[in-house]
């Protein structure tokens, strides 16, 4: 009798210590999971405060009014327009390369790209995201602007917005490609079959079923591409230049937002100085507006990921 | 089908359809090219340009303004230095979040906010991570514009990418096994152990090598945080100064003595080199552990 129950109490005793211990490594797992959040609320944080700072001397009318962006000179002005239009137009003409590409990439990928060609194509096309931004920079610098643009545009200066869009463009042609390519794959077969049923050609469903079909994911994915445009950095910094001008001349040196941060880190800019703030007004604005449009791009997503 | 009386119109048109229909695949397949040839005329241009200037002193050499002399040591080291500690913070802590999205949390709000602040993490421009970095890390906390800020910086960065490969390696291990052990009156930690983490584990490391590679080729939050382009030192300590490989190409790229475009050149075919066997040895790895695990039923 004694002995059969130790033996019980051994074993409830080993049963509590192991729940003990997965009570203890689920606190430890659920912590890392907090991690992301918190690094969330340290960025806002951390933005929201040293642009506060910022904010103190400059007016927000004036940051979002005014035409000019002069925070590195002696006389000073604090309007974020040159920095933005130089952003959105980059951006937009990444857009008008990705876009068009990336879709018909992806079209070929999920409609016409046997099994064994799309093992081969996806992650050659993957390969361009993977390549480090400063050689994008360095190619449009280097190549893309005196070799393809100059010949064909006279007055086009060394650092211009044209090769800087270019350049993003092709570095944002996976996520466009991979996230409409996700859409067509959801796509359900019936609708294909039944397409093909009542006799369209393959370029009907295609264009036609697939497509129509597949385009709130497609258009979410431009939104996401969109968004990543806005955010790189080191091709607008290479090949953009530092001149903060209000222009819509693509041919001539803009610098964007984030090509300003770049200056600024690399420069001379004391802690505590308002050239440092600015460094959080602008990363500020510059996370606001790509958060807006990630957030619309995600809802997009998630409208279409239910609806077959 | 019997004939069909087509008015000319309606000819003109069914030939163009057929006309679409053949050449689509076609168009489609030059967009391909077009990224494909990007890539290549790009590396054709990097070996053409720097092919002739890669030397050992490129590796062993500090920088100079010399570009005959000129290396990018303290950039190699730095890189290391700073990657490498970012993968050790970043990669348990992936596979910490991954465990308890997958195997703990119920589905709840709470994991369901936890998912969404990910998927918003890796939103965030990765130039923002510097700035925040530079505020937060390197003047509140005091930590300076040092190797551990770097670090860390690289880590939050590439935690997102990290954590979603993760997530879809212990989602790829199939439930039954799971079932199997709970039934047997396992904890959930015990089936993390025994039963998920072994056969997830192959995945979860070409994960994290895809992250060590996204962080490597990473400039700008780098550039924001530490503020040096080159530096004729090395890092010794996690408390040192430091700059990295893309932030010394950076510096070689802005001097438009064709000299320093050549070394950037040569520089950047080493950049690339490194990812390219980082990318093979993450093949080769989960290979390899695919096959000493036994994943049959894959």
């Amino acid at each position: 009798m004694v002995a059969e129950t130790t033996s019980v109490e051994k074993l409830k005793r080993s049963i509590d210590r192991r729940r003990y211990m997965d009570r203890i490594f689920y606190i430890l797992f659920l912590l890392s999971t907090l991690v992301s959040t918190a690094a969330l609320i340290i960025i806002f944080a951390t933005l929201g405060l040293e642009s506060f700072g910022f904010f103190a001397h400059v007016s927000i009318v004036e940051f979002l009014t005014s035409t000019k962006w002069t925070v590195l000179f002696a006389e000073k002005h604090f309007g974020v327009l040159p920095l933005l239009n130089a952003t959105i137009l980059t951006s937009l003409i990444a857009i008008a390369v990705a876009a068009p590409l990336g879709v018909m990439i992806a079209l070929f990928l999920s409609e016409y790209a046997s099994a064994n060609t799309r093992s081969v194509v996806k992650p050659l096309v993957e390969t361009l995201a993977g390549i480090p931004t400063v050689v994008y920079g360095y190619f449009a610098l280097y190549f893309v602007t005196p070799n393809l643009l100059k010949p064909l545009w006279e007055g086009l200066q060394l650092h211009n917005a044209l090769a800087v869009g270019l350049m993003i463009g092709v570095l944002i042609i996976p996520i466009v490609a991979s996230i409409s390519d996700d859409a067509m794959a959801a796509v359900p077969a019936d609708l294909r079959l039944a397409a093909y049923a009542v006799g369209s050609r393959k370029s009907d469903v295609a264009l036609r079923v697939v497509l129509p079909a597949a385009l709130s994911g497609v258009s979410a994915s431009i939104i996401l591409a969109f968004a990543r445009a806005m955010g790189e950095t080191m091709i607008a910094a290479i090949a953009g230049g530092f001149r903060s001008i209000l222009t819509f001349n693509i041919g001539e040196s803009m610098q964007t937002m984030t090509a300003y941060i770049a200056q600024v880190a690399t420069g001379d800019a004391p802690h505590g100085t308002i050239e440092y703030q600015s460094l959080f007004a602008v990363g500020l604005f510059l996370l606001v507006i790509t958060a807006v449009l990630n957030y619309i791009g995600i809802r997009v997503v998630r409208r279409w990921a239910i609806k077959y | 089908m019997g004939h069909q009386v087509l008015t000319g119109a309606e000819r003109r048109h069914a030939r163009l359809r057929k006309f679409i229909d053949r050449v689509l695949p076609i168009i489609l397949s030059v967009a391909v090219f077009i990224a494909v040839a990007t890539v290549a005329s790009l590396l054709l241009t990097v070996i053409i340009t720097g092919g002739h200037r890669l030397s050992w002193n490129l590796i062993l050499n500090y920088p100079s303004a010399n570009p005959e002399e000129a290396g990018m040591r303290s950039a190699i080291l730095g890189s290391i230095f700073t990657v490498g500690l970012s993968a050790l913070i970043c990669v348990p802590l992936s596979i910490a979040t991954a465990i308890y999205l997958v195997e703990y949390s119920r589905g709840g709000r709470l994991s369901s906010l936890l998912r969404y602040n990910i998927a918003n993490l890796a939103g965030v421009p990765s130039v923002v991570f510097g700035v925040v970095a530079l505020g937060f890390l390197a003047y509140w906390l005091g930590m300076g514009r040092t190797v551990i800020t770097g670090a860390f910086t690289l880590a939050i960065l590439t935690l997102p990418l990290v954590t979603v490969t993760c997530v879809e390696a212990l989602k790829a291990v199939p439930d039954d096994l799971r079932l199997g052990a709970y039934a047997l009156g396992a904890t959930t930690l015990q089936v993390v152990r025994r039963i998920s983490l072994p056969r997830a584990l192959p995945m979860m490391l070409t994960g994290g090598i895809l992250g060590i590679s996204r962080a490597l080729g990473e400039a700008a939050p780098i550039l924001v945080v530490s503020g040096i382009l080159f530096i004729r030192e090395d890092p010794t300590s996690l408390f040192s100064k430091f700059t990295v490989m893309p932030l010394q190409l950076y510096n070689w790229i802005s001097r438009p003595q064709p000299a320093f475009i050549e070394l950037s050149s040569a520089g950047i075919i080493i950049l690339l080199l490194i990812l390219l066997a980082l990318n093979g040895v993450a093949i080769a790895l989960r290979q390899y552990l695919m096959r000493r695990i036994g994943q049959t039923w894959r």
